[in-house]
């Protein structure tokens, strides 16, 4: 593969909290290829947020870091902040969850697009507002011009989450990284951000990761998903492939909880029983097992690691389990 | 907006003229009369002297006769200091305690704000302990005692800068007063700005300013300045009232020339009308910060605008 | 409950700040009643041999006179014993009152406590020492009207306290117990209202006790307080702030003083009230 946009290898961040030590992420390796649309899902807690928080150096401040994370070749974590400003928010950027307490309240929407390219191409603050302008209306937000003198308030929060797509986009980026951008919307409006994400795609091709609990919201724009648990991933594969034969018990369990308009109609909702393993606790063996149907001894005393799964058609895949399911 | 501040203006003059009103008739109703330091007067001297300052008519007479002359600026004479009326010595005085209180609440702001964001900023580390115990010393120990000290210090020690005495258009008999003065408010204002920035630093939309790549000092200024001024604001008219108190102590220690110590004399004499002028011009200058302050809520806060 | 103090004790023990503030307070205080004993001179005689002495460990006046001979270590501790005085009982009536005001305003609700509220937010904007001179000038300058403004000073804050803890203390179970019981009003707030406010109200406590300290040197400073011949550490400071150039150390060993006990009430307060915070650093 040409150098991947984004090579994370053996990432581990840890949070110091009153004198105990906390597993946020555990030896955790990915890649994106450039234009590639990868999800990562999993459940809070997973740790698939703090992954990116470590690469765009957003970690809070007890917080430890092992491993590489490189961006277009270059070494993010061990870079001085100069240097990774250059890279943040021109290159490589980072989309939020809650789009109403994301944007500063007492600036304009234009003003929080402009900066971005006053800051990274020197541009003049005239020239950077009318790119705002531009880039407002290309991700479909009416009466633009208007819009831009209108603080963050004053805006739905469909409006404001596509304004901070546009505010990512600026510097035409290599890689967007989107934390749950659909999660604080209403459900109608979701479909849209996700309509509008993949117009983006297509118009930029930018590389895209897409962080979400919700399998079924990343289901049409994802190229790969990848699935953490515990702060590990355990399952990797092509989006479809995943969708349609998931391996690993987690991810089967988890596609049995997309309520379907299609699908039977169920007594009682399907879901997963148990809690995921509390932050601190470093379970033997695997820390899916407590909750796992397909749980054995040997799943309880040795942690199963992720390996490559023979598959005949599409992409490489991995799972982390000692009995995958296979069908 | 322009709205919302006219109701508030429309909201003031009642207040004023309430505080007028009632302080005018406490005075009045006070025991014992104007004269009654001077050596006993005969009934006669003292009757012309009450006809000469009208207080021998109807107290409503008196009422109406004081709020025509302050509608003219002028609060009456002086029972006390014979040769000046009021107006004059308001007149005098008041430019210099102005200056001095303007010099001190400006270097309370311009020294607080920053310090206050660099302790946030290098929280836990020696120079955020060590700021924020002198914060504490600043706000224990009474002007009454800084002043002193600081004269003793570099006054009579150092010789470096004049105890007492006012030359108009000097620095040097600026500096220690203004700096007394500004010391209690300074370190309120430190602490204060170091709580909201602290908070501020882990909130949602300076994480995505950092992530925008903007620099610190911009995140700082532009993103974070605003709210994390908003205690600060709120505790501007506190800090004027407690400059105001201040400058009562520092004028009478430090010799200047100001109203602050006409306050004390007015008091110690039982001097009415001085008395009564000086509440009305510090009640006037902390209802036109209340106004100030209301206006600078709006800039800080956009959100504040849209709710009148 | 009883677990939140001591967790709060735990976290005040591990505060050495704090601590040190504390003990520094009860020497001082535990100085100006048998301080006396250490040294025979009295705070009132003139000594006309040694005028305006300077400090001595040596000599009998450890600490100097001042300008009528007066031993100043004496004196000091008389000023601060006169101003400790008058800030305890001024605390003890303004927390009595702040208490009251605010237990009643905030179990009554409704409008009493609106009209309440609005009387308490009109008197915090008022800078106290104006109405203090104001007082001054109506009823002329008496210990009687000293101890009245001092005592206005801290209830303000202490009222909205205890009506904001009251307003969520009414509307529990155990009021509604009371009040089906057929208990009096006054009974409930007395019984059961109070109990329950007595955390915050030693934390502001600690914060209003300096203030009022502070106030009363504030007034004597000017001669709106004691007056002579009585001595608070305020009048002391005067005096001293008079003699600067030539006798310092009538300013410095009253002002040292007056400075420290604010100071170690004040550590010591902060420290309390991070102690009782429930919110982490």
């Amino acid at each position: 593969m040409a150098t991947p946009t984004l090579n994370v290898e053996d990432l581990s961040v840890d949070f110091t909290h009153r004198g105990t030590r906390i597993s946020a992420v555990r030896q955790v390796s990915l890649q994106v290829a450039p234009g590639e649309c990868v999800a990562i899902v999993g459940e809070s807690g997973s740790g698939k947020t703090q992954v990116f928080m470590a690469a765009m150096g957003l970690l809070a401040g007890n917080a430890s870091v092992d491993g590489r994370v490189c961006f277009e070749g270059a070494d993010l974590l061990g870079t001085e902040p100069a240097q990774l400003n250059r890279v943040r928010g021109s290159k490589l950027t980072m989309i939020f969850q809650d789009p109403m307490t994301s944007l500063t309240p007492h600036l304009k929407i234009g003003q929080q697009l402009a900066e971005v390219l006053v800051c990274h191409r020197q541009a003049t603050w005239g020239e950077a507002m009318s790119a705002a302008r531009r880039m407002l209306e290309r991700v479909r937000v009416p009466e633009a011009a208007r819009r831009l003198n209108q603080y963050p308030h004053e805006l739905s929060g469909g409006l404001r989450q596509r304004a901070m797509i546009g505010m990512s986009l600026m510097c035409d980026p290599a890689l967007v990284i989107a934390d749950e951008p659909t999660t604080a919307l209403d459900v109608t409006v979701q479909a849209q951000i996700i309509d509008l994400l993949r117009a983006m795609r297509a118009e930029l091709s930018m590389a895209l990761v897409l962080i979400s609990h919700d399998l079924g919201v990343v289901a049409g724009l994802a190229d790969r998903i990848l699935v953490m648990y515990a702060g590990r991933i355990v399952e990797n594969a092509g989006a479809a492939q995943l969708l349609r034969q998931p391996r690993h018990p987690y991810t089967a369990e988890l596609l049995k909880c997309i309520p379907s308009v299609t699908g039977p109609r169920w007594e009682r909702l399907p879901n997963l029983p148990g809690q995921p393993p509390q932050a601190g606790d470093s379970p033997a063996g695997c820390a899916f097992a407590p909750r796992c149907p397909r749980a054995a001894d040997r799943c309880r005393s040795e942690r199963p690691l992720l390996q490559a799964s023979a598959d005949t058609d599409g992409p490489a895949r991995g799972v982390a389990c000692h009995f995958p399911v296979l069908t | 907006m322009l709205r919302y501040f006219l109701t508030r203006l429309a909201g003031a003059v009642p207040t004023l003229f309430i505080i007028v009103t009632i302080s005018f008739f406490l005075i009045r109703a006070a025991p014992g009369g104007p004269f009654d330091q001077e050596q006993t007067l005969p009934p006669e001297i003292l009757a012309n002297l009450e006809n000469a300052y009208g207080l021998d008519q109807p107290i409503w007479t008196q009422y109406g006769r004081y709020l025509a002359a302050l509608a003219h600026g002028d609060f009456g004479p002086s029972f006390k200091y014979k040769d000046f009326s009021v107006t004059e010595l308001i007149g005098q005085g008041f430019p210099v305690t102005f200056e001095i209180g303007s010099i001190a609440i400006l270097l309370a702001l311009m020294l607080g704000i920053p310090i206050g964001t660099f302790a946030a900023l290098r929280h836990n580390s020696a120079a955020d302990y060590v700021s924020m115990t002198l914060a504490v010393v600043g706000v224990a120990i009474p002007t009454f005692v800084v002043l002193p000290f600081l004269g003793l210090l570099f006054g009579i020690y150092l010789h470096w800068l004049p105890v007492a005495g006012w030359e108009p258009g000097s620095i040097r008999h600026l500096l220690l007063p203004t700096i007394a003065l500004a010391l209690p408010p300074l370190s309120v204002i430190a602490r204060l700005v170091r709580a909201s920035m602290l908070e501020l630093l882990s909130s949602p939309f300076i994480r995505t300013a950092f992530a925008k790549g903007l620099p610190l000092h911009t995140v700082i200024l532009r993103h974070a300045m605003r709210p994390a001024l908003l205690p600060v604001a709120s505790f501007l008219v506190p800090a004027v009232a407690s400059i105001m108190t201040g400058s009562l102590v520092v004028e009478s220690i430090a010799g200047l020339p100001g109203i602050g110590r006409y306050m004390v004399q007015g008091a110690l004499n039982r001097d009415y009308t001085l008395v009564l002028g000086m509440v009305i011009i510090y009640s006037t200058l902390l209802i036109v910060m209340g106004l100030l302050v209301d206006l600078l809520y709006a800039w800080l806060d956009p959100r504040v605008r849209f709710e009148r | 409950m009883s677990s939140l103090l001591e967790d709060a004790a735990r976290r005040l023990r591990s505060n050495p700040a704090a601590l040190g503030a504390l003990i520094v307070f009860v020497c001082l205080v535990a100085l100006t009643f048998i301080g006396p004993w250490f040294n025979a001179n009295a705070g009132d005689t003139l000594d006309w041999s040694h005028v305006a002495a300077h400090p001595a460990l040596q000599s009998a006046h450890w600490f100097g006179t001042d300008r009528l001979g007066r031993d100043l270590y004496a004196r000091t501790l008389e000023g601060a014993r006169v101003s400790l005085a008058v800030g305890l009982v001024a605390s003890a009536v303004s927390l009595l009152v702040g208490i009251g005001y605010g237990a009643i305003a905030g179990y009554l609700g409704g409008r009493t406590d609106h009209a309440m509220m609005r009387i308490i937010e009109i008197l915090s904007g008022l800078p106290l020492i104006f109405f203090v001179i104001f007082l001054t000038v109506i009823f002329g300058r008496s210990e009687y009207l000293l101890f009245l403004s001092i005592g206005a000073v801290g209830w303000l804050t202490m009222a909205r306290i205890v009506r904001g803890q009251t307003l969520s203390i009414r509307r529990r179970e155990y009021i509604e117990a009371a009040v089906a019981s057929g208990a009096s009003t006054g009974r409930i707030i007395v019984k059961h209202v109070i109990p329950n406010v007595i955390g915050p109200v030693v934390v502001y406590a600690t914060l209003t006790v300096p203030q009022i300290i502070m106030f009363e040197s504030f007034l004597s400073f000017l001669g709106l307080g004691i007056q002579e011949p009585h001595a608070s550490l305020g009048t002391l400071i005067a005096e001293g702030a008079g003699e600067m150039e030539a006798a310092p150390w009538i300013l410095l060993v009253p002002g040292g003083f007056l400075a420290l006990l604010l100071l170690s009430l004040n550590i010591f307060g902060d420290g309390l009230r991070d102690a009782l915070d429930a919110t982490e650093p």
